[in-house]
């Protein structure tokens, strides 16, 4: 799956090595977000999406984008669950 | 409309949507082949243009550098309405930050929790700067060190009262500290202008070494006041969400 031409340096791993990487996050991604939506409680669901975004960090790593990998990283499995769960939290005391 | 009615239409949409999708997926370059041209010449010329290695960090801050500050400005608005949304509204008063119910005893932040998020919030500040200042030598930039900055608020607040945060971060500070951001990269555009070059042209010397921290003009300067709008915005939204769900109750 590697771009023919691809730069060989000294952390180069053999094209067939980073096949099955891409493929495995690939599948990891396509469960864990299937994994996401089953879940219906709103707080599970939230540390679900906590760790479907450091998935999404690591896929995108797979595939070359370190910089898009630390901004999935902090956003999308640290600042957005952090959000979701003080809304819930703020829902949850007006409810009582 | 009967349920089987309903059924039947949703197929039909569906099987309209698939055929879109595949027709769509059909004209798909090949995976990992690149058709376009910018890509490839950006690589190409960029190290030489700007002496930026970080050349991510050169195509957001430089090349369509414009975008970004529409982009830097999304992120100000987006922030500036949850303060607007959640301010104080008629009926609505502070309470101190202590339990609703006395009787019941609030269990206190345990001790690994506390000593993990301390140890933790030196080198978080550290690694956000980091990224924040490198952003013309290595994949990193303002954006993704301002979100690493808040997050070390965030562990301040895990490792004990919500006091402290508040302390640590005061709404007014972060105010001025994601106007001062969001104006500076605007401002580092119009001096550009001033000298009578283009909007946002890089009128900084580039340094002679790629790759330097010194290099790349005002790619770096950008970063920066990016990395501080960034890290302001989110110490805002969370801190008035913060607010809302600890402190303000509804009267009555």
């Amino acid at each position: 799956m590697m771009a023919a031409g691809a730069v060989v340096t000294p952390y180069s791993v053999s094209p067939a090595l980073m096949d099955v990487l891409q493929v495995t996050i690939l599948v990891l991604v396509a469960a864990g977000s299937t994994a996401v939506v089953l879940t219906r409680t709103p707080v599970r669901q939230v540390i679900m999406l906590s760790g479907y975004g450091l998935l999404l960090a690591i896929l995108f790593m797979a595939f070359q984008a370190p910089d898009v990998t630390l901004s999935e990283l902090t956003v999308g499995a640290v600042a957005l669950p952090l959000l979701l769960l003080l809304a819930l939290a703020k829902v949850r005391r007006r409810e009582k | 409309m009967s349920p089987r009615l309903r059924l039947w239409l949703f197929l039909a949409g569906m099987a309209g949507l698939a055929a879109c999708y595949l027709w769509g997926v059909g004209g798909l370059p090949g995976f990992g082949r690149y058709p376009g041209p910018y890509g490839d010449i950006i690589n190409r010329i960029s190290v030489g243009q700007t002496n930026a290695t970080g050349v991510v960090s050169a195509v957001n801050f430089e090349y369509r550098g414009f975008d970004t500050v529409g982009e830097e400005f999304i992120l100000f608005a987006a922030a500036a309405g949850v303060a607007t949304v959640l301010r104080h509204l008629r009926g609505e008063r502070e309470r101190p930050a202590r339990d609703e119910a006395a009787d019941r005893v609030v269990p206190p932040t345990s001790g690994a929790i506390r000593l993990v998020t301390l140890v933790l919030a030196g080198p978080v500040v550290l690694l956000g700067w980091y990224l924040a200042s490198h952003a013309q030598t290595s994949p990193s930039g303002g954006f993704q060190g301002g979100v690493v900055l808040a997050t070390a608020f965030i562990l301040i607040y895990l490792a004990g009262q919500f006091l402290a945060f508040e302390r640590f971060s005061p709404a007014d500070v972060a105010d001025a500290v994601e106007a001062v951001g969001a104006g500076g990269f605007a401002a580092v555009g119009v001096a550009a202008v001033a000298m009578g070059l283009p909007y946002l042209t890089n009128f900084l010397g580039l340094g002679s070494k790629p790759g330097a921290l010194s290099s790349s003009g005002t790619i770096a300067l950008i970063s920066f006041f990016v990395g501080l709008e960034v890290a302001a915005a989110f110490v805002l939204m969370i801190s008035e969400l913060l607010d809302q769900t600890l402190l303000v109750r509804r009267e009555g």
